[in-house]
């Protein structure tokens, strides 16, 4: 039952909370202004506690079909030196967990990866349309009304993390949750990160937390060779990533 | 050779030239017809597409969204260990409970299955990590019977925090 | 995804995403280039014992070119869509240049050759015959029926430019297509400098040898007698070739080999495993190796006439296979092993779906089709056409 005094603190609240919540076919929050904001994100490795939280959050919150994956966790066994041959597995991406694994020594650690967002990539190179781009605040995004589906593009990414969308036959990947951030919301996968181990990054805001932490520690990108100018950092990642 | 018969010969050329200055004309027109008129306005893409992408409607609320109506959790989980934990990593997307309260009751997660996600030993996990082996930790006992999920450290004798 | 992975792979790589129809198009575009680079033999480097074929080689050349869009609008997500590559084309993509490449070279260069070639017979064809191959003979001739001796002049100068002209354009055409492929830096077995010259040395071979074969089979049929004088000049022909592609395709390999950086674990087990039966034995030994031997033979030793003519097809059914073979390790190859370098995959090819094998295989045998239906409105040689009266 709606009492008079519940509703006297629901309206103010929920009038609060619309600022942030918005449904039906919601803007960007009206002071969003492109220019201002380079977007990243920080994977820190020593916090990821493989519960795929992230795996089933993006699913959730992008329509992802199943089988396909926008974002996924790896799980690492690294015997003893052999940095060239870890076994790597990742089942459903993640998605349910991982089993306990069998306590075999080595390194043993997760990683979680997702599309890098890359300053120079590849991907958006090869679009013969420019069904795919990059936003002026950093962030490469798949047009899905203007996508041929020729999937170059899928092919000229080096990490793996696009995917063809079975029903809509279109490209797709990681659009970096633009329709939280643009509203000053974070990803759905670092919303629902309990460890901290994946943190939204906007580079080009001095105040943001992450800045620092760029600045202050050992971060790595994938295949650092290619000159991708990926934007997904990466702290205490091991040379035996691929 | 005189200019007249020169032209008269190469007539079928000028026709063939004259059939490529049609096609390309109707390819002018489709261009203007075809191409949507965002097209180019922030780069070589549909700049309608940035205002689209934008406006797909969200399915978890953010915790702020949260803690506005539920403070008294907040202050719970604040001095507890699961304090950087947002609500929605438990309880799932909710942001259609944050905007209408009254048409979604959230259902409270299952601790049996919730809990063992995060805190189930793994060799991956890092070791600093509070995990543990279910069956031995609490032989089959459900883990709400001895922990409150928003502040779940439990002081020695057995008393929650 | 039922597909079996060895190893592992990013969830994403499992299934492959350029199927057989993207085998069927390079090796399409490849005969295209190769047919036309051997009618340019006799146009503008006068080699004369080739004439024969040389009318043949630009229909073949055509037949293939109209066949070559097909598989990729039938591979295509979104195929209705395809129009954006020309409207709106993406300058830094190689796949969206290719577009204006193919529209270049079917409308300024090939089919500008062939209405030059025989707007002689077209015009005659158009006086003489009655019903609607009358309207399309007219139809075709754009309205001037002018073969004065000037006018022919005329023809034969312009002729000679656009085939001088569509020699780098019939390189630009294949050459494109393995820079396609060799600029994707995110895959090592494509990711070389070498892609678009091998790609068109190997197609210089296959259209060399599909124009051989057609040739030889043409006469069969309509019980001619084989110019061997020209045959055997372009059997020489596909010798030259064939070494240049040979070595170039063994220079890639060894250097590999030799590097063995990150990749070429991976690659090596796929050799030895998945692609053993299509690289090993049909691309190098049956397809590469036996021809260039057999073909290096009848140079050095003399061979009857008869056996010479088996030896040019059995080579160059073998040659074409195994440039298909090619095609199908650098394209499926490609996408078998996982950009991790930790595992592989496997290609499910079905039998009957958008992108199976009943399509692939209508889309080889399509151009044939197209090629007779040529060869009945502009035949390559009007002295010996059986009159059928029309």
């Amino acid at each position: 039952m709606i009492t008079r005094r519940k509703l006297l603190v629901l309206l103010p609240a929920a009038a609060f909370a619309w600022k942030f919540v918005l449904a039906g076919t919601p803007e960007m929050a009206p002071n969003y202004n492109r220019s201002e904001h380079w977007w990243g994100m920080l994977l820190d490795i020593d916090k990821c506690i493989g519960c795929g939280n992230c795996v089933r959050a993006c699913a959730l919150e992008n329509n992802v079909p199943e089988g396909y994956f926008r974002t996924w966790v790896e799980r690492y066994h690294v015997s003893d030196w052999h940095q060239e041959s870890p076994q790597v597995e990742s089942p459903n991406g993640g998605k349910d967990g991982f089993s306990p694994g069998a306590a075999v020594g080595g390194k043993n650690f997760f990683v979680p990866k997702m599309c890098n967002h890359c300053a120079d990539s590849p991907c958006t190179q090869v679009c013969p349309v420019g069904a795919t781009f990059h936003t002026p605040d950093g962030v490469v995004l798949v047009d899905e009304t203007y996508c041929l589906g020729c999937r170059y593009c899928i092919q000229a990414c080096p990490y793996g993390c696009r995917f063809l969308h079975p029903v809509s036959r279109t490209a797709q990947k990681c659009s970096l949750c633009y329709h939280r951030i643009t509203k000053g919301l974070t990803t759905a996968c670092c919303e629902s990160c309990p460890s901290g181990a994946r943190q939204l990054a906007d580079l080009k805001n001095p105040a943001d937390p992450i800045h620092e932490f760029l600045k202050t520690h050992s971060v790595q990108v994938l295949k650092p060779h290619l000159a991708t100018g990926a934007k997904a950092y990466y702290h205490d990642l091991d040379a035996s990533v691929r | 050779m005189c200019p007249v018969s020169k032209f008269k010969d190469a007539e079928h050329l000028i026709r063939l030239v004259g059939a490529f200055v049609v096609g390309f004309a109707i390819f002018l027109l489709l261009r203007a017809y075809f191409v949507p008129k965002s097209f180019g306005e922030y780069g070589h893409y549909r700049g309608a597409a940035l205002a689209e992408l934008s406006s797909k409607p969200i399915s978890y609320a953010g915790h702020q969204a949260c803690e506005d109506c539920h403070a008294d959790v907040l202050q719970a989980k604040k001095a507890g260990k699961h304090a950087g934990v947002n609500c929605e990593a438990c309880h799932g997307p909710l942001a259609r409970h944050a905007e209408d309260p009254a048409s979604v009751v959230p259902q409270l997660p299952d601790t049996a299955v919730l809990c063992a996600r995060c805190h189930e030993e793994n060799i991956a996990k890092p070791k600093a990590f509070p995990q543990v082996v279910s069956k031995q930790h609490s032989g089959g006992k459900v883990c709400k019977s001895c922990h409150v999920p928003h502040s779940p450290l439990l002081q020695p004798g057995g008393k929650q925090s | 995804m039922t597909v079996p992975v060895e190893g592992f792979m990013y969830p994403n790589e499992v299934e492959l995403q350029w199927s057989v129809l993207i085998v069927v198009y390079p090796f399409v575009t490849g005969l295209v280039a190769g047919a036309f680079i051997l009618a340019s033999l006799e146009r503008i480097f006068h080699v004369v014992a080739v004439r024969p074929t040389y009318r043949l080689a630009l229909l073949t050349a055509l037949a293939f070119l109209l066949v070559a869009p097909l598989p990729l609008q039938l591979h295509l997500g979104r195929p209705e869509r395809s129009l954006e590559m020309y409207l709106t084309p993406h300058r830094s993509s190689a796949m969206a240049m290719f577009g204006f490449v193919y529209l270049w070279y079917l409308m300024a260069v090939l089919l500008l050759e062939v209405w030059l070639e025989y707007r002689h017979e077209i015009v005659l064809l158009s006086q003489n015959t009655k019903g609607w191959k009358r309207l399309l003979y007219r139809a075709i001739t754009l309205g001037s029926s002018n073969i004065s001796e000037g006018a022919l002049r005329v023809d034969d100068r312009v002729g000679w430019v656009v085939t001088l002209i569509g020699i780098p354009s019939a390189f630009l055409l294949h050459g494109y297509v393995g820079f396609i492929f060799g600029s994707v830096k995110a895959n090592p077995w494509w990711s070389s400098p070498m892609m678009p010259v091998v790609f068109l040395f190997s197609a210089m071979v296959s259209g060399i040898a599909m124009v051989l074969l057609l040739y030889m089979a043409m006469m069969k049929i309509h019980r001619l007698p084989i110019d061997m004088r020209c045959v055997d000049t372009v059997a020489q022909y596909l010798l030259y070739i064939f070494i240049i592609d040979f070595s170039l395709e063994m220079l890639d390999l060894i250097q590999r080999i030799y590097e063995a950086d990150e990749s070429f674990r991976s690659l090596d087990f796929l050799l030895h495993t998945r692609l053993f039966f299509s690289q090993i034995v049909l691309q190098i030994a049956l397809g590469t190796v036996v021809p260039i031997v057999t073909l290096g033979l009848i140079q050095i030793f003399p061979v009857p006439e008869k056996l010479r003519r088996i030896a040019y097809a059995a080579c160059g059914c073998l040659t074409i296979i195994g440039i298909f073979a090619m095609r199908w390790n650098v394209v499926i190859g490609g996408q078998l092993f996982s950009k991790s370098f930790l595992g592989y995959t496997t290609y499910k090819l079905d039998l009957i779906s958008r992108e199976g094998e009943l399509v692939a295989a209508g889309l080889l045998i399509l151009p044939f089709i197209i090629l007779a239906v040529l060869i009945r409105i502009l035949p390559p040689w009007p002295e010996r056409q059986p009159t059928t009266g029309d």
